[in-house]
This record gives structure tokens, C-alpha cells and sequence, in this order.
């Protein structure tokens, strides 16, 4: 007999909990949905007297303008979707640039403030407490005009490193012309590093046996940096780069960053790495202090205590803010639209301004950054799942 | 025993030894207490050399204080041309603000500020406080809008500089307190269509950049009203920061009511409160008082994130400063211009946060006793 038969039926009257629970949520929904309603249907009359076309129909149509940079081919001739997929791509690259670039240099900060230099501490506190504390729109703007007002014109660039310019125009890099060592110097990564962690496996199992255990620094380094130069090799040792040259007018060849690019990476980078510092330096302080005198009462040296106490703790504190960082990392770099960097907000601007669609181009953007939200998300709790403390 | 000491030993201790004491040891212990110390040390000393003297040169010695444009172009880069300040002030602190009428923004701002003076205070922490507000965001409208008083009608989209910003975040965020806390118990509630409605909203605005959110209200809020509505861009604007504040607002409020521990609510039940008497008096005080130093924190965030109402053309801040920037004189002097708004932007939003750690030991400090 199912237990369910045995209670009352239950009465949907004002005077149970559960009567009323049921009459407020119908109440909710039915004020939502008719407050959707009265917005969907003025917007379907205000569409067709305004005559302007709906659906996604329109991503198959000739997009009309151009793009200035992207990592997808693209002519003013090609579609809307087209347009949109460069769009992407251009947030996806300053992203993931601006993430690793903040990361380091907010790592650094965050632990230069808690140095014991009185200057290196003090300059880490001045760093974090200005950029801060400055809306990023207005730092965007200022290394925007900086690039493009300050540094020299083409023909007179600043020579950073040999065949490295940075002018007005952006930063030329040499850059490798492609050929398939290159393709197989790029698999020898990943390769490395899979056989750098089964070697610390097998350390650590031989730890685990033994109780010695046995160095492995210098073989897991020597495995990620020979593996790809192995492929490299294989590949016939490729060593053609395409180097940018100063001619009389401009810098041709290479690998040209553009200014936009720049100033919105830049500005990513100072505003977000201020942060992650923060972040950092509370990670390291909640480490107890009874962890590391209990390591140096084992007799680790400071390295090690960093290693192997500090670190593994700090993270479990760092990591959850330092994703959600990310997360605003890649939605301020929305802000590109306003140094005109064509980013995935910038197109579907330009597209709105000239179709009128302004709800599917809306639509389609939020649709690009909820996705790259729940991407993160899932990282995160992946994350969390594998660093939760476990507890006898 | 006690009296048999010799004081005399005492009194003759010798001192700590010179390299111990004083200034010197203060050096040795921050600056050069080993090898990779002295070496950053002296490192970021060279670099000081090599910097200070070029920006006192620069922002002090060479640069021209009068707006005088032959002058500023003559300095060109050798020097700062604060002259450019002095000569648009008006137009970045008030924007397109009728140049006559100009006071009226100033007492306004005046106004609000002195009302943010007494609001951090918690000895007026008090019921009249939110009353007061309400009073002084009237007048704040009434003084910039005008058409009352014998004050001169002024359209809102004239409105600019500092005065909108604190208008976008002041009313920001008082209105998107209440909407917060409504949202924030609706994803505690046991009813499960309001909570899944609650998750869904903070979600997807948490989830998508401010700039869509001022799109939708410039481009889309029209669209999902009858034709015969006509809000304007100001109003439209201020809507979506208030839906955008509220889902940050929420989650900051949800851990406050979190951090309430579960006797409250039983005892609450106990003496046989209801879910609204016991909101409103046992749980909703606590978790406001545990959040005032994160809600001081979505304060300053909402502060900076109002200077991106310029991409909908408002002119606050920000747009006040593209605006002065626009006239072809003035223009190569832009570095001043942003040094200048970073600044005010630094010095309110430096203030706020130290209030907002100087709130927390002081909360902390009463709860612990």
C-alpha cells in the first residue's frame, strides 16, 4: 500500500499552511505570467507599428560592415552569425589574455604586500588601493587616449625588444610562420604534462612506501619543457618567424595587437589584478599561524612550508573568489564597445543600430555571457567538490 | 626576597646596543634585513629617482595653473596644464546643467552629502532614517527638475556630472534595498514557485554585464510598454540599475539572514510571531546589522558602475569629462582632465571603503562583547 493513502486528504482552505503556501504561489504566478504577458504582447504591437522585422531570421543575411580584428575570417559581405562568431571570439581572446595576466601580476602584488620590505609593501598597498578605487571605464579610456595620444607614430616606434614595436598603431611581435613542427611542439605540451604528473604518482607512492621522498622538481620541469621541443625537433625544427619590419610609413609583418586591444587588456589586467591581490593576501593571512610553526616544529624549511603547508590551505580560500573574479574579468570586458574594440557587445551594437532587432541582438548577448557564467560555475564546483576538506 | 634586590644593578643596565634601537634598527628590520631585501630596496629607490623628479617637473614645476590656452600649448608636454581644469571645471563637475542655474545642483549635492554624513553614523541608525531619505531624494529631484518655487524648469536630460551620479547611485540603491530584501527572503522561502522565480532573477542579472542591462532598459523598455508611455532615457536608465543593484543587493542581504542562527527563528515561533513579524522584527535587523560593511561595498561598486551610463549618452562624471574633452583646444590636455576625475572618484570611493572597514570593527567589536 503506497504511505501517501493513509494521510487526509488535504483540504486547500485559507486555514492549513499548506492551502495557504499553494494560494500565494498561484497568486505569484498568475502575477508574473500576466505581467509577461502585458509585456509581450505591447512589444509585439510596438514592433509591428514600428514594422521592424523578429526572429533570429536575419543572422543568415549579409551582416554588411566591417570588423576590425578577429580571430575568425570575415568580410563585410558575410552573415550576421558570421559576425557574431568574430564577436565571440574577440571576448573569449581578451578574456583569457587579460585572466592570465592578471592572475600573475595580482599573485605577485598580493604577496608583495605582505613582504617584509617596508617600500615593496607600501608600493603593493599604493597599486591596489588606486586602481581600485577608480571605475574601470575611466581607466579603459585613459590607456585608450594614452596609446593612441602619447606613444610616437608608426615610423617612429619604440623598440622594445629586437623586431618588437609599440606605437600609436599597437604592438608588432615577431611571430612563428606556421608549419607542422610547431603543430607537434604544441602536442608535446600536453604530453609533458601528463608524464610530469605520473612522475610525481610514482613519487608520491614511493613516498608512501618508503617514507623517503624522492626529488622531483628538476625531472617534472624537464619533462613539460623537453616533451614540446621534442615535437619541435620532430617536426624538423621549423625557424622561420615572420619578423616585423620598420619600413619608411608603418611596421608590416608580424603579429599586430591593436591599440583597442591593448588599452581594453590593460585596463582588465591593473583593475582586476588590484583585486585578485586582495584576494590573494587574505588567502595567505588565513593560513593559522599555528600551521606554520607546527611545520617548522617538523623542521621544514620555508620553501617547503610554502609548498606544502601554506599553499595547499590558501587556495582552498582563494580559488572560489579568485573564479568569480574571472567571471567579472570577462563581463567588464563588455566595456569594450567603448574603445571600440569588437568585442561580442560592439557587434551586436553595431547590428542592432542597423537591423533594429534590437531584442534578439540583446538576447543573443546575454545568451554568450550566461553561458560563459555557467561555464565557470561548473568549473568551480568541479573545483570545490575535488578541494573540499575531507574530514574523518 | 623583593627588598634585598640591588636597584642600583637595575638602574645601571646598560641600554640596547646602538644597531639595535632607534631609527637604525627600524632600517635594518623593514629595508635591509637580507640580501633580496636591500636589493628591492635599493631597486625601487632607483626607480623613485628616476620618476619623482620627472613627474614633479611635469605635474608641479612646469605646468601652467591658469586656463590659459597660448601658455598650456606653449608648455606642450614638458608640463601639466591644470589651466584645463580650471577652465571646464563647471562643465565636468555639472555637465549640460544650464550654466546660470548651476547652484541648484550644488545646493542639491550639498544636501545629499551631509545626509550621507549623518547616515553613517550609527547612533542615527534610527526608524525616522529611511523617512529622511526618502524626504531628501525628493527635494534632491525637485531642486534639479525645478518648475516648483519660481525655480525654472530644467529637462533631465540636461542633468549631469556629479550630482547624476550620486542621484544613479543614491537612488540606486535605495530603492533596490527593499526590492533586495523582498528577493532575498523569497530565495529562503519554503514556496517553491517564488523561490525558483527569486534564483532565476538573481542568476541571470549576476550573470550578464551591466552594459546589456542599460541596453535593455534604453533600447527595450520602451518596447514592452504601450506606445503612450514615453519614460525618459534618465528615468529608464535609473530602473535598470536598481533591477541591476537589487540582484548583488540580495545575495549580500541572504548572507546576513544566513548568518542568523536558528534559535531566532524558533524562539521567534515560540512566542508566536508571524513570518512577516518575525522578519521584521527578530531576523531582518540582525542581518541587516552583519551586512553593513559588504552593503557599504555594492555602494562603491555602484558608485563606479554608474560612470557606464555614458554608453547610453547620460552625461554624469565620466561623460561630463568626454564632454569638456569634445571641444578641439582642450582636447590634447585629456591626461589632466582623467587624473583629475580618477581623483574625485578615488578620494569618495577611498573614503567609503575605510568607513565601510571602520563599520566592521565597530560592529564586530559590539557583538563580541
Amino acid at each position: 500500500m503506497r504511505p501517501d493513502k493513509n494521510k487526509p486528504k488535504r483540504r486547500f482552505s485559507w486555514s492549513t499552511e499548506e492551502g495557504r503556501a499553494l494560494i500565494y504561489q498561484v497568486v505569484a504566478v498568475a502575477i508574473l505570467a500576466l505581467v509577461a504577458w502585458f509585456m509581450l504582447s505591447n512589444t509585439a504591437r510596438n514592433l509591428a507599428t514600428m514594422q521592424i522585422r523578429s526572429g533570429f531570421g536575419f543572422l543568415s543575411q549579409p551582416a554588411g560592415f566591417d570588423i576590425g580584428e578577429g580571430l575568425v575570417a570575415y568580410a563585410s559581405s558575410d552573415s550576421y552569425l558570421r559576425a557574431f562568431l568574430v564577436g565571440v571570439s574577440n571576448t573569449v581572446r581578451v578574456a583569457l589574455a587579460g585572466i592570465v595576466l592578471a592572475t600573475v601580476l595580482g599573485t605577485l602584488v598580493g604577496i608583495g604586500r605582505l613582504s617584509r620590505n617596508f617600500l615593496l609593501r607600501k608600493l603593493c598597498d599604493g597599486f591596489v588601493e588606486t586602481l581600485r578605487n577608480i571605475p574601470l571605464l575611466i581607466q579603459l579610456l585613459g590607456w585608450y587616449l594614452v596609446i593612441t595620444e602619447l606613444l610616437p607614430t608608426a615610423h617612429e616606434a619604440i623598440q622594445l625588444l629586437p623586431h618588437t614595436y609599440l606605437s600609436k598603431s599597437g604592438l608588432q611581435l615577431p611571430m612563428p610562420v606556421w608549419s607542422p613542427g610547431w603543430l607537434l611542439a604544441l602536442i608535446g605540451l600536453p604530453v609533458g604534462i601528463v608524464c610530469a604528473r605520473l612522475i610525481r604518482k610514482s613519487a608520491q607512492r614511493k613516498r608512501d612506501r618508503t617514507g623517503d621522498a624522492p626529488r622531483i622538481a628538476v625531472p617534472m620541469a624537464a619533462v613539460i619543457v623537453g616533451m614540446p621541443i621534442l615535437g619541435w625537433l620532430a617536426g624538423g625544427a621549423p625557424t622561420a618567424f615572420d619578423l616585423p619590419e620598420a619600413t619608411v610609413f608603418s611596421i608590416s609583418g608580424g603579429m599586430a595587437l591593436t591599440p583597442e586591444f591593448l588599452a581594453l587588456l590593460a585596463g582588465l589586467t591593473l583593475y582586476t589584478a588590484s583585486s585578485i591581490a586582495e584576494i590573494v593576501r587574505a588567502g595567505i593571512l588565513a593560513v593559522s599561524s599555528g600551521q606554520l610553526e607546527a611545520s617548522s616544529a617538523l623542521g621544514l624549511s620555508r620553501r617547503q612550508t610554502l609548498r606544502l603547508v601554506v599553499l595547499p590551505q590558501a587556495m582552498r580560500v582563494i580559488v572560489p573568489p579568485l573564479t568569480s573574479q574571472y567571471l567579472n574579468l570577462t563581463k567588464n570586458s563588455s566595456l569594450a564597445v567603448t574603445v571600440g574594440y569588437p568585442d561580442i557587445v560592439s557587434v551586436a551594437n553595431t547590428s542592432l543600430n542597423q537591423n533594429g532587432q534590437a531584442l534578439e541582438c540583446i538576447s543573443l548577448i546575454m545568451l554568450v555571457y550566461l553561458t560563459i557564467s555557467l561555464l565557470i560555475a561548473a568549473f568551480m564546483n568541479w573545483y570545490n567538490h575535488r578541494m573540499a576538506l575531507v574530514e574523518r | 626576597m623583593a627588598r634585598d634586590i640591588d636597584t642600583t644593578l637595575l638602574s645601571s643596565a646598560r641600554p640596547a646596543p646602538v644597531a639595535d634601537r632607534g631609527p637604525g634598527r627600524w632600517l635594518r628590520a623593514n629595508l635591509f634585513s637580507s640580501w633580496t631585501n636591500s636589493l628591492i630596496t635599493l631597486a625601487i629607490l632607483w626607480l623613485a629617482i628616476l620618476i619623482v623628479p620627472e613627474l614633479y617637473r611635469w605635474a608641479i614645476a612646469n605646468a601652467v595653473f591658469q586656463p590659459d590656452f597660448m601658455s598650456c600649448r606653449a608648455v606642450g608636454r614638458e608640463g601639466a596644464c591644470w589651466g584645463m581644469i580650471a577652465e571646464k571645471f563647471r562643465l565636468i563637475f555639472f555637465g549640460r546643467y544650464p550654466y546660470l542655474e548651476q547652484w541648484r545642483p550644488l545646493v542639491a549635492t550639498l544636501l545629499m552629502m551631509s545626509m550621507l554624513w549623518i547616515s553613517c553614523y550609527p547612533r542615527f541608525w534610527r526608524k525616522w532614517l529611511a523617512p529622511a531619505w526618502a524626504l531628501v531624494l525628493l527635494a534632491f529631484i525637485l531642486i534639479l527638475r525645478g518648475g516648483v518655487f519660481g525655480l525654472e524648469y530644467v529637462e533631465s536630460n540636461l542633468w549631469g556630472g556629479f550630482p547624476l551620479t550620486l542621484l544613479l547611485t543614491v537612488v540606486g540603491i535605495f530603492l533596490a534595498l527593499p526590492l533586495a530584501v523582498l528577493i532575498a527572503l523569497g530565495r529562503r522561502s519554503k514556496l517553491k514557485a517564488i523561490r525558483s522565480f527569486c534564483i532565476f532573477y538573481v542568476e541571470i542579472v549576476r550573470g550578464v554585464p551591466l552594459i546589456t542591462v542599460l541596453f535593455t532598459a534604453s533600447f527595450l523598455f520602451p518596447l514592452f510598454l504601450p506606445p503612450e508611455y514615453n519614460i525618459d532615457v534618465l528615468l529608464r536608465v535609473q530602473i535598470g540599475i536598481i533591477l541591476f543593484t537589487a540582484a548583488y543587493l540580495a545575495e549580500t542581504i541572504r548572507g546576513g539572514l544566513q548568518a542568523i542562527p536558528g534559535g531566532q527563528y524558533e524562539a521567534a515561533a515560540a512566542l508566536g510571531l508571524g513570518y512577516w513579524q518575525t522578519v521584521r522584527k527578530i531576523t531582518l535587523p540582525q542581518a541587516l546589522r552583519i551586512v553593513v560593511a559588504p552593503l557599504v561595498n555594492t555602494f562603491i561598486s555602484t558608485f563606479m558602475d554608474t560612470s557606464l551610463v555614458t554608453v547610453v549618452s547620460l552625461y554624469d562624471l565620466t561623460g561630463a569629462l568626454r564632454l569638456a574633452l569634445g571641444d578641439p583646444n582642450w582636447k590634447a590636455f585629456f591626461m589632466e582632465g582623467y587624473l583629475f576625475v580618477a581623483a574625485i572618484y578615488l578620494v569618495c570611493c577611498y573614503g567609503m571603503s575605510r568607513y565601510s572597514q571602520w563599520v566592521e570593527r565597530r560592529l564586530g567589536a559590539a557583538s563580541r562583547r
